[in-house]
């Protein structure tokens, strides 16, 4: 194709991904290093019968003023990075010197907003990632076995949980697991405990999200590797049958290596999907226990004062943990376009 | 699978059953339980005395003397303005699909037939866009939105959801016009059309499926999409999603979670639907990136 019709072609959709992905990244990354201005004071004097007084008042025309001329707020550097409600550099050191063993460490970080929710986002990412290609494998081989007349159905209820809103599907979740709903009244029963609440406990609360983020997920390498299973070449699967080959060194041998390659793509997309966790905290309203970078930001850009640039700066630092995370397979595509 | 892997032990063929069986009450009971639920009374659907009374709707019979009551349905819908909600989100979806689709079969087309090494280089790109979590995006918009005046309005909105949409469109169709032999559109240039007719009268007929396929997935983006529209849209342009989401924060201490519920079932079910209608398109999108690529 030559330059000048593929310039056309790819303009409109390359124009929209700059001006709203491309700049914004731009944009917090400016936005992070600003401040609010602070308001002007000034200082009046009031004389009366009895002498003069000084008196402080908010300059309300001067501080629009500044406002409307430096729109950004002052420049601060990485003040926003450091402080409390993120990088907490100074409260990182408070802890580590004062805290005697690694237990109050991880406690008192916690209590730190950003690392309570790095640490949140990272287990999650973590645990659902493995445990999603566990599951999906195990249920597409079992799909896959079925007789044929009922995978259809089987394929439709199992893609289910993953088209579904992830607002609206944890919210589902969220109620039947209240104490008076369904699971919730079970998991009280087979506990023995009638107070039991899966609101009131934070370990409770990140099994239960990370339950939710299994659900959603599954589907998804699920069909994967059940498209990846009607593609194994059954000359291979027959010969190894021939030679003796028992049920699970078949799977092992034959099926898994040829599904390796999708288990890649599929770790791919979920470690980018699970890293933005962030919907289901709000159906659970799971602030109190667990939160997530992305529900940080937006925090930070709800409510009545808008903080854009503690906003700004958690994205920021999202966006690092994104490329981190990219980077192994950004690094290898890069490796493989170079071979061809 | 041949006659002999159907002789398989009865262990084994138990051990599936038992698989499927678990598994499929994992994916469908929650939402068969909440469809159910969502034409009780609160009482019912979130009992303190027995679960079982959101199955028998005890007291759905004494408070509406009937056992199922559309009372939920009535709140959300009439009284708190759902189908104004909905009405946003038919505008959305449908204006999101089209344009995301018409920018994204002119530049997934140009990747597929571009040999040049910068068109790889702009799909690694639209892979990184892919990785960005919208609400960090979402936190670069607003300031400049708020300066300019363009908070709150759908149009803003629906922009914002297609350039969020193209990486993923691009890829999609990326991959199925590969697919498409290039002698197509090369005889049809050979015979006197330019670059773009040759696009739009030969290309753009045979590529139907993956056209559909990838509005099936832009829609579910558009429909699914929670942080930037309740960042971006003022009330009365909300879309079902963020509605659903204020239900909780108000509603619910008045004790009408019911709203709540009804809204949610009222959402899924046009999912339902295009599961139930398109499930082979959406299973081919899905794993047209991964095995063919």
């Amino acid at each position: 194709m030559k330059h000048k019709s593929f310039f056309w072609f790819v303009l409109p959709s390359a124009l929209a991904m700059l001006l709203f992905i491309f700049f914004p990244i731009v944009s917090v990354l400016v936005q992070s290093v600003y401040v609010d201005h602070e308001q002007v004071i000034k200082t009046v004097e009031t004389c009366d019968l009895f002498g003069c007084k000084e008196s402080t008042t908010v300059d309300q025309n001067a501080t629009a003023a500044l406002r409307a001329e430096h729109p950004l707020g002052q420049f601060a550097g990485f003040k926003t990075y450091t402080d409390r409600n993120h990088l907490a550099i100074d409260e990182f050191g408070e802890n580590w010197t004062r805290s005697n063993s690694w237990r109050d460490f991880g406690a008192q970080m916690l209590n730190l907003p950003f690392y309570k929710a790095i640490s949140f986002t990272l287990v999650f990412t973590f645990v659902v990632t493995p445990l999603v290609i566990v599951l999906g494998f195990v249920v597409a081989v079992a799909v896959n076995s079925a007789v044929k007349a009922i995978r259809g159905p089987l394929i439709f209820f199992s893609l289910l949980p993953m088209m579904i809103t992830p607002l609206v599907g944890a919210l589902i979740l969220f109620w039947m697991v209240d104490a008076r709903g369904v699971v919730g009244a079970a998991l009280q029963y087979l506990a023995g405990d009638p107070d039991l609440s899966v609101k009131a406990s934070t370990p409770l609360m990140w099994i239960m999200l990370m339950v939710y983020g299994v659900w959603h997920s599954t589907p998804f390498a699920f069909i994967v590797y059940y498209a990846g299973l009607q593609s194994v070449n059954q000359d291979t699967l027959e010969a190894a049958r021939v030679d003796g080959a028992n049920r699970w060194l078949q799977i092992r041998h034959v099926i898994i290596p040829h599904l390796l390659p999708l288990t890649t793509f599929i770790a791919l997309m979920q470690l980018m999907d699970n890293f933005r966790v962030f919907e289901p905290i709000v159906s659970f309203s799971a602030e109190a226990h667990a939160t997530s970078l992305s529900w940080a930001i937006f925090n930070d850009l709800g409510g009545e004062t808008r903080q854009l640039s503690s906003a700004a700066a958690t994205s920021v630092l999202t966006i690092i943990g994104v490329a981190i995370l990219l980077s192994p397979v950004l690094v290898r595509t890069w490796r493989e376009f170079d071979r061809k | 699978m041949s006659s002999k892997a159907q002789r398989q032990p009865v262990a084994i063929t138990f051990l599936v059953i038992g698989v499927l069986a678990i598994w499929m009450i994992l994916a469908a009971f929650p939402f068969l339980w909440t469809l159910w639920g969502s034409f009780k009374v609160e009482g019912d659907f979130f009992s303190k005395a027995n679960w079982a009374n959101a199955l028998t709707g005890k007291l759905t019979v004494s408070e509406t003397g009937a056992r199922v009551t559309g009372d939920g349905y009535y709140g959300a819908w009439v009284q708190e303005k759902f189908w104004l909600a909905a009405w946003n989100s038919v505008i959305v979806c449908f204006f999101v699909v089209t344009i995301s689709l018409t920018l994204g079969t002119l530049g997934g087309y140009a990747l597929a037939r571009s040999t040049y090494r910068y068109a790889f280089w702009f799909l690694l790109s639209a892979l990184i866009f892919r990785a960005m979590p919208p609400i960090t995006l979402v936190s670069g918009y607003l300031p400049v939105f708020f300066q300019w005046n363009l908070w709150g309005h759908t149009a803003t909105t629906i922009i914002v959801l297609v350039a969020i949409n193209q990486p993923f469109t691009l890829w999609m169709l990326h991959s199925f016009f590969k697919n498409i032999p290039a002698e197509l559109d090369e005889s049809a240039m050979v015979d006197g059309c330019t670059r773009f007719q040759a696009f739009r009268n030969v290309i753009i007929p045979v590529m139907w499926p993956g056209v559909i396929t990838t509005g099936l997935f832009s829609f579910l983006l558009a429909y699914n999409d929670f942080a930037v529209t309740t960042m971006l849209l003022s009330r009365e342009n909300q879309t079902m999603i963020p509605k659903v989401a204020s239900f909780l924060g108000t509603t619910q201490t008045k004790g009408n979670v019911m709203f709540a519920v009804s809204a949610v079932v009222s959402v899924t079910a046009p999912l339902f639907l295009m599961v139930l209608f398109f499930q082979r398109q959406i299973v081919g999108g899905l794993t047209a990136g991964a095995v063919k690529g």
